[in-house]
């Protein structure tokens, strides 16, 4: 336990500081809450007046659903800096020390959390400066969920870009997946305003619950059973991805 | 059986098929090789004999279709992580990040092994000036060269000061003098640390002069193995080599060799005519006299030992050229 605990953070270190001396990607990392935020929201001022709106002013409606968003779109991807990786040789260089296999992908999807995390507390931050108004202790449990999504949709991703090895492959993958997701959970516009068919569907889509839950979050209803459901689910949604992330490091030898 | 400390590699019958889309490859086809401690072993074979393969599975990167292997006194599916601890591996295709600057890339590789950032710097310190590669310590890996970042390879390969190293055709993309370099820093891996090596290559130069034993793959199987001398023994007599002035000469020449004794059968392309024989220099003045005498003058004579590519060429039919 303890070498997997300290392969992990070398791993993390690694990715983490090879990112951080990029500032191209440094400084889009930053920016780009900010632009959904100011680009978006003012949109979204005029809906929250339509019937049928869900409770909470408008940003607690919207910001929710950013931070969602935020926590799978921001780790959807990383699966291209793993191909990357593989192909400079890096990945079988470090599947020939002893190191933990676990700790090889986990210290990579640590990164990727903590890097969303920073970018959702920017994301707050900012919602703080357009008028959003809640506790820190909402803060705290929304920067939770997200975090949790972050993992899961890293751990998928290192895992689909693992196992195809190759970009053209990955990147339909990945929106023809994350777009459905997207759509159907309401992370843009809340699911009450949709017609009945729609609504149907989209209870299907497992974020959707996510998306309320991290709502409720906000709302201060840490303990309502929207909340617990859409906790439950992210959880569960986690640890299947990484079984499945750590299931694909182990076939590499295969 | 209890495998002697000094056997570094002990494989039986060791095989890989590949599947891809239904299809099978049998890339290794179930081989035996022992390595003792100590040696320095050259695994020879053209594009695609099963190289890379083997290497992959004896470094666990790879499990086996078939077969048995023990490297470093351990059984490879039994102790995976424990091979792992006592050997190093060079990859063909690389090792860093190009994001990377080199000096953390080391560093984050040796703490992979245990070893604290300052000791690998001072480990890498040593490595990287006997392979001439200093001040690199703060460059980002993409800006080296091509030959700079495989030595860089190398240097990660040997971090942790393994009993047995892998290195998987290490001089590519190197120059004569990195190359000359690089030979006599795995000869003082050896001499100095009694350090095992098996490396890989398609230069017959590097395994002839670098190795004690070699063993030529072809086609996922050993077709032979030996020192360099036995090897070359195996091939009969000197090698003549004449360039004419024109094909009819070479016609010409190639008609009149048949007259020496234990000549091969010549082999003529375009001006050039190749023959084999017993004693070349002896072979070489009666070929000039009798070339003489019907007219026919050599623009360029050559008489050459045989060299490991013979050896090849007489086992396979083909030249190991990439
Ligand atoms: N991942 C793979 N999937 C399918 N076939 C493979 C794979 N890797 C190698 N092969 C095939 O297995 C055979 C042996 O390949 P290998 O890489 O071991 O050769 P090699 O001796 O290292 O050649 P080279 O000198 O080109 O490096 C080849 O026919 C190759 O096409
Ligand atoms: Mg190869």
């Amino acid at each position: 336990m303890r070498r997997y605990i300290h392969d992990s953070l070398v791993v993390f270190r690694r990715s983490m500081v090879i990112s951080l001396q990029n500032p191209v990607w440094v400084l889009v990392s930053l920016m780009q809450p900010i632009l959904y935020l100011a680009l978006f929201g003012p949109l979204l001022q005029a809906v929250a007046k339509t019937p049928g709106f869900p409770p909470g002013d408008a940003w607690q409606v919207f910001v929710p659903g950013l931070l969602v968003q935020l926590g799978i779109f921001g780790a959807a991807f990383v699966g291209f800096g793993i191909i990357a990786e593989w192909r400079s040789g890096v990945i079988d260089r470090m599947m020939v020390t002893p190191a933990s296999r676990t700790a090889l992908i986990t210290g990579r999807v640590l990164r990727d959390v903590v890097i969303i995390c920073l970018q959702g507390i920017i994301l707050i931050a900012a919602a703080f400066l357009f008028g959003l108004r809640i506790p820190l202790a909402a803060i705290f449990g929304a920067l939770i969920v997200v975090a949790l999504l972050g993992a899961a949709f890293a751990y998928l991703s290192y895992a689909a870009g693992l196992a195809l090895k190759s970009e053209d492959a990955l990147a339909p993958l990945l929106n023809s997946i994350a777009l459905p997701i997207l759509l159907l959970s309401g992370i843009l516009l809340p699911m009450t305003l949709a017609p009945r068919w729609l609504r149907i569907l989209s209870d299907l889509d497992p974020f959707k619950y996510i998306v309320d839950a991290e709502r409720a979050i906000f709302r201060s209803e840490y303990w309502s059973q929207t909340t617990e459901i859409g906790v439950a689910i992210a959880i569960v949604i986690v640890l299947l991805s990484a079984w499945l992330g750590n299931l694909v490091f182990r076939q590499q030898t295969k | 059986m209890a495998v002697a400390p000094e056997t570094m590699i002990e494989a039986h019958g060791l095989k890989r098929v590949y599947r891809t889309r239904g299809k099978a490859i049998e890339a290794v086809k179930g081989i035996d090789l022992t390595v003792k401690a100590g040696e320095i072993v050259g695994f020879l074979g053209p594009n695609g004999a099963g190289k890379t393969t083997t290497l992959k599975m004896l470094c666990t990167l790879l499990e086996p279709t078939g077969g048995t292997a023990k490297v470093a006194g351990l059984d490879l599916r039994a102790d995976p992580v424990g091979v792992r601890r006592r050997i190093g591996y060079v990859s063909q295709s690389g090792s860093t990040s190009e994001l990377a600057r080199v000096g953390n890339e080391i560093t984050w590789h040796a703490e992979l092994y245990g070893i604290a950032p300052k000791a690998a710097r001072e480990r890498a310190e040593e490595l990287l000036s006997a392979l001439d590669l200093e001040d690199v310590w703060d460059r980002k890996c993409a800006a080296l060269s091509g030959g700079q970042r495989r030595r860089l390879d190398i240097v990660m390969g040997l971090i942790h000061r393994p009993q047995l190293v892998f290195l998987d055709e290490p001089s590519t993309g190197l120059d004569p003098q990195s190359r000359a370099n690089l030979w006599t820093h795995i000869r003082k891996l050896r001499d100095d640390f009694g350090t095992t090596v098996f490396l890989t290559t398609h230069y017959m130069d590097e395994a002839d002069s670098l190795s004690d034993r070699i063993l030529i793959i072809d086609h996922g199987t050993i077709v032979r193995e030996g020192t360099p001398k036995e090897l070359k023994k195996r091939v009969s007599g000197d090698a003549i080599t004449l360039t004419l002035r024109d094909t009819g000469d070479a016609e010409a020449a190639a008609a009149i060799t048949g007259a020496l004794v234990g000549a091969s059968e010549p082999n003529v392309e375009g001006n050039v005519v190749r023959i084999q024989v017993q004693d070349g220099a002896a072979a070489l003045a009666k070929l000039l006299k009798d070339m003489n005498s019907i007219g026919v003058e050599a623009i360029g004579v050559e008489v050459a030992q045989p060299t490991l590519d013979d050896v090849f060429l007489a086992l396979t039919g083909r030249t190991l050229r990439d």
